[in-house]
């Protein structure tokens, strides 16, 4: 046995950030930004079931403690009660982790907040692979539940910036609406770009002659970044970042993707039911017939353990995004 | 008189309450023989509970179903519609001739209950273990805005008992001190699949609430004097802040029919086109019969 073999990493406390070493990150701006947000709208209130800390609720309670409501580790309890408060005329923000969420509690979100179009706004932790814990924390195919429900918009955020600027839009918006959590310390990227949140548009973050990306939530960043390697290899890439999954901006997409550039899409996500098939069958929906190179978690039960192996493992690392732009070049 | 005007008060509201529960059994006959089938076993099991919400307990403004300051009732079982329908056509909140399109294309009286289509429904049932758990956010949002004196009742079977939803609603109802909740549960000790008891033990039902820290009633749920002491129970307690009520009501599947009282039960009773006559002669029957004794 080598006594030089590299020490295997571990995997994370839940807590973990997913920010690189020295990346600029900013504390739980989900909290701040519902707070912020529960100033101006005396209607919005905060639930969760047993995950306040865990989901960065815990600073909206802090902050509005009377507004705050801790359901217990009842999920069906949470999305039931959220529907009940938004009948009696309020905003409820009620956040699980996004396995539970999607998995356990669908028939309660389903009828009885997105089927009256009520305006609830369903906020999961540990979206796709951010976390080591295994397949009963890792929600890898929750836009996949999620996309099928009529009258749920489905936010997928890549950074601080972005959930800063979601969160008073999905207060306002009519209906409910599902939100991605990043939480704890969240990488800040955006703002080195003009970009401003849109809910329901795909923006243009970076343009590129040789290769379009279309991504979502965190891996925009590693679009980003991965971006930046490629220029070192001459490939010209742009980037288009999509943080509304449904309804998807199926005009600035379709147009983006209608050009010999080689198209990718990016997401945290299964290949199956995210961001790859939306932006398939939008493509395919108005006659434009491109191949896109889909970039997600394969559609398996993942691995536990450490999130930058996972990542590599798993093809979401900047790393192996550009080995696998390299290879489609050729 | 000041010890007989009560009495006599009280005769008179239970007189009245008796032909309103047999006017909501009419209707659900009524429903009942436009679609040739239906839920008539649970309308008429439960027509007593409902007639007592509606006709003596729950405040609503029958010109305007929105009225902030309404009671809300919830009706989880949405196969029951046909019951609720039978209740709001008796409080004029849905009119009598509508009716007859019970379960007909375009109606606004579909067979399993939905708030969009419907005056004075609040929610959709129909996916059981649902109708508490949004009652117990309505009575927290209600409360939250200060609206405390307004009233949640949630209407659930006893086949709702075995979904973990309903005691999740439970636990949280008391956690919260939900004193403005009420829920009325039908025991009619029947499920899809056949009697309750072999489907899945709930008893002791009583013991289950009470060790979920809500005041339980447990009350003969085709005993409409009983029903009304038990009702005005719970308004006795109910506050904004308190224990969460629940008035577990023991009901007969057809009640008010003999001929159907004694069929062999079944979730979806069958009835023959020349029968729906007779049930509505042995349902006026009895009717005039208990009148008569009670004079």
């Amino acid at each position: 046995m080598s006594t030089t073999a590299a020490p295997k990493l571990k995997t994370s406390a839940m807590i973990a950030s997913f920010a690189d070493p020295g990346q600029k990150t900013a504390p739980a701006p989900f909290g701040h930004a519902l707070a912020k947000a529960a100033e101006q709208d005396e209607r919005i209130v905060g639930l969760t079931a047993d995950l306040g800390k865990y989901t960065d609720m815990h600073i909206f309670a802090q902050a509005h403690p009377d507004r705050y409501f801790q359901m217990g580790m009842s999920e069906q309890l949470l999305f039931g009660a959220a529907a009940g408060m938004a009948e009696a005329g309020l905003t409820p923000f009620a956040s699980t982790y996004s396995v539970f969420a999607a998995r356990r509690a669908y028939d309660f979100i389903c009828l009885d907040i997105a089927e009256p179009n009520l305006n609830v706004n369903v906020v999961g932790g540990l979206p796709g692979l951010t976390t080591g814990y295994g397949p009963s924390h890792q929600a890898t195919e929750d836009m996949a539940i999620f996309r099928g429900m009529p009258n749920l918009t489905i936010v997928d955020p890549c950074d601080s910036i972005d959930i800063e600027q979601a969160v008073p839009q999905l207060a306002a918006s009519e209906g409910p609406t599902y939100l991605r959590l990043l939480r704890g310390k969240v990488p800040t990227v955006l703002d080195e770009y003009d970009y401003t949140f849109e809910l329901g548009k795909a923006k243009v973050l970076r343009g590129g002659a040789d290769v379009v990306f279309v991504s979502s939530g965190l891996m925009t960043m590693r679009a980003l970044q991965a971006a930046e390697l490629l220029a070192a290899h001459k490939v010209d890439v742009a980037v288009v970042h999509a943080p509304t999954i449904k309804p998807l901006d199926v005009d600035t997409i379709v147009a983006e993707l209608d050009t010999p550039r080689l198209a990718v899409t990016l997401e945290n996500h299964s290949v199956v039911g995210g961001l790859f098939e939306s932006v398939a069958s939008a493509l395919v929906r108005r006659g434009v017939s491109r191949r896109v190179v889909p970039v997600g978690l394969p559609d398996a039960f993942l691995d536990a353990g450490a999130l930058p192996t996972l990542h590599d493992r798993y093809g979401l690392s900047k790393e192996k995004i550009v080995e696998t732009v390299l290879a489609e070049l050729g | 008189m000041t010890t007989v005007a009560p009495t006599t008060a009280h005769a008179e509201r239970l007189e009245r309450l008796a032909e309103h529960a047999y006017n909501v059994r009419m209707h659900a006959l009524q429903m009942g023989e436009v679609q040739g089938q239906g839920y008539v076993g649970q309308a008429l099991g439960a027509a007593d509970m409902l007639t007592v919400a509606y006709m003596d307990q729950l405040r609503y403004d029958v010109a305007d179903e929105h009225w902030e300051g309404r009671d809300r009732f919830l009706l989880s079982t949405g196969h029951y519609a046909i019951g609720l329908y039978a209740a709001l056509a008796e409080a004029g909140i849905v009119p009598l001739e509508e009716l007859e399109t019970y379960g007909s294309d375009d109606s606004r009286l579909p067979m399993s209950g939905m708030a969009s289509y419907t005056p004075g429904m609040e929610i959709s049932g129909g996916s059981l273990g649902h109708g508490l758990t949004v009652a117990v956010g309505m009575a927290l949002g209600l409360r939250h805005r200060g609206l405390a004196e307004q009233r949640v009742f949630n209407f659930l079977s006893d086949g709702e008992l075995d979904e973990g939803s309903t005691w999740e609603a439970a636990m949280g109802a008391a956690h919260h001190r939900l004193g403005n909740l009420t829920a009325m549960v039908d025991m009619n000790a029947l499920q899809a699949d056949g009697p309750a008891q072999g489907v899945l033990r709930t008893e002791p039902v009583l013991e289950k609430w009470q060790a979920f820290g809500w005041h339980a009633i447990r009350v003969d749920g085709n005993d409409l004097p009983a029903l009304v002491d038990a009702f005005d129970e719970a308004r006795s307690v109910a506050q904004p802040e308190g224990k969460p009520q629940v008035i577990i009501c023991d009901t007969k599947v057809g009640s008010g029919v003999t001929m159907l009282e004694e069929r062999e039960k079944a979730h979806f009773m069958r009835i023959e086109e020349h029968e729906w006559a007779i049930c509505r002669e042995q349902l006026t029957a009895r009717y005039e019969a208990a009148k008569e004794a009670a004079r």
